[in-house]
């Protein structure tokens, strides 16, 4: 990439700094310059995180039908995947199943439920209050 | 306590590059740069593996295993790295605090999801980042962290949070620096530049497997061709869009890493007064340059502007093109004869 062609572009780093590229000076040497963003690679951030929303929204909309519990909701809203609930946690996978059952979800201990509350950084009530509906 | 003497912060692309180089010149290393540091560390690769997902998306990376180019940087100097784990806090930050009383700035591996002086936009639960913490007042940690412009600073109970996020390539207070560094002289460079040029060369040609290396590439593209029959186009267009991030965001250098070794190859060049290497610097940037066109083109999908099965296909088809060139210039590297005694 040559020193010219380097976009500046506005990005999401905007305010906290930017990043060291790499191009190539008039003379043909690498040299390193900042730069404040791509377009290219903003569009594909904001992507990623429009399907992070669609995937938070849906799982509101589980809950708020009573097909799942909260927990499915948290965990999608500290985006987060089975793997790194049960590493968050240390329950086992099959078990997390288990619990986005909304009756088995009922029924979990207040040790259980302090868990996860601890997982998502919340309390225990928001976890159990939490209904999907507003 | 004051700041322990004159630790210098240097910004650059790679956090762990970044580490890594701040670490040696504070030790002494004077001649340590990121792209020295990338290259000695074997840091260029290719891997897309099949079955499993990151974030949804497929598992794809540019660069070597977290950890390794340090590893591998310091390995090839001879110089000692100490590492340590934990498996509680109260631990891991009663060494830390007696690193620092020593005055011994200390590389850190940390998630990024809990990490506050990033923008929210960046913090998915990645735990390979890596940060140096250099000292401590008040209860708050002086921290560098190399892809940022200046330093910043960490409460305690943050620096936990980070240093024990938990999920996969979770840290668990891994915390390293160099034990002790000798004197190195050119002779000592040069030598574990070329030993550098081979592994590095080798790992991108010479693995008869389609998805390690340059082949690596071609195995995207294949899957590339297939994504919008088999999982539609909405799903493809996001993988499109992991792929890019992959390759262009914050810690790359732009180009997948390209551009960080073409630098580093120049720099070889120059050392090794070399001038075959400053041909194989320009084909890696023109590696990286063909990445940063695949970029765009993957960005017209995503967009939504080009979504039809021949976008893939061109798509597909420049990652062939890069699968191409790579495979052809690791071969050449792989195969050059190096004279350092002359």
């Amino acid at each position: 990439m040559k020193k010219e062609d380097l976009p500046q572009d506005k990005s999401k780093l905007e305010n906290f700094t930017r990043e060291m590229c790499y191009v190539k000076n008039k003379k043909g040497e690498y040299e390193q310059v900042l730069s404040s963003g791509w377009d290219v690679k903003a569009e594909a951030l904001e992507g990623a995180w429009e399907e992070v929303e669609n995937r938070i929204e849906e799982a509101k909309k589980s809950v708020a039908r009573g097909a799942l519990s909260p927990i499915v909701y948290f965990m999608e809203l500290n985006i987060m995947d089975m793997s790194t609930l049960a590493a968050y946690t240390g329950f086992w996978r099959i078990s997390i199943k288990r619990h986005f059952k909304p009756k088995v979800f009922q029924k979990l201990s207040t040790k259980k439920l302090l868990i996860y509350a601890k997982a998502f950084k919340i309390t225990i009530e928001e976890l159990k209050n939490f209904n999907g509906k507003d | 306590m004051e700041k322990t003497k004159s630790f210098d912060h240097i910004q650059t692309a790679h956090c762990e590059n970044g580490v890594a180089t701040s670490l040696l010149r504070y030790h002494g290393l004077d001649f340590m740069s990121e792209p020295l540091a990338f290259g000695l560390g074997v840091g260029l690769f290719y891997i897309h593996i099949p079955f499993m997902k990151i974030n949804h998306g497929p598992a794809i990376s540019f660069r070597n295993m977290p950890g390794d180019i340090f590893k591998r940087a310091s390995r090839s100097l001879g110089i000692k790295i100490k590492r340590k784990k934990f498996r509680s806090f109260n631990a891991a930050q009663e060494f830390l605090d007696s690193k620092i009383d020593e005055g011994t700035p200390v590389g850190c591996q940390v998630g990024v999801f809990h990490l506050p002086y990033f923008p929210k936009e960046y913090r998915f639960h990645f735990n390979a980042h890596n940060i140096i913490v250099y000292g401590k007042e008040n209860g708050r940690y002086f921290v560098s962290d190399p892809v940022m412009e200046t330093v910043t600073s960490l409460s305690a109970s943050e620096l936990e949070d980070v240093r024990f996020a938990r999920g996969p390539l979770a840290p668990k207070g891994h915390i390293y620096f160099p034990e002790n560094v000798p004197k190195i002289d050119e002779l000592k460079l040069k030598k574990a530049i070329v030993i550098a040029l081979r592994k590095n060369s080798w790992w991108m040609s010479q693995i008869p497997t389609a998805i390690i290396g340059s082949s690596g590439f071609k195995y995207t593209g294949k899957k590339i061709r297939k994504w919008p029959t088999k999982i539609g186009v909405r799903k493809s267009s996001l993988n499109l869009g992991q792929i890019v991030r992959m390759q262009e965001e914050i810690g790359t250098g732009g180009g997948g890493f390209r551009f960080i070794y073409a630098a580093f190859l120049e720099k070889a060049a120059t050392i090794l007064q070399d001038d075959r290497l400053y041909q194989i610097s320009d084909e890696i940037t023109k590696s990286g340059d063909f990445l940063r066109a695949s970029a765009v083109r993957m960005a017209a999908i995503y967009k939504g502007r080009n979504t039809s099965q021949s976008h893939f296909n061109e798509v597909a088809d420049g990652f062939d093109e890069i699968a191409e060139l790579e495979q052809k210039t690791f071969l050449k590297l792989y195969k050059m004869k190096f004279n350092i005694n002359a």
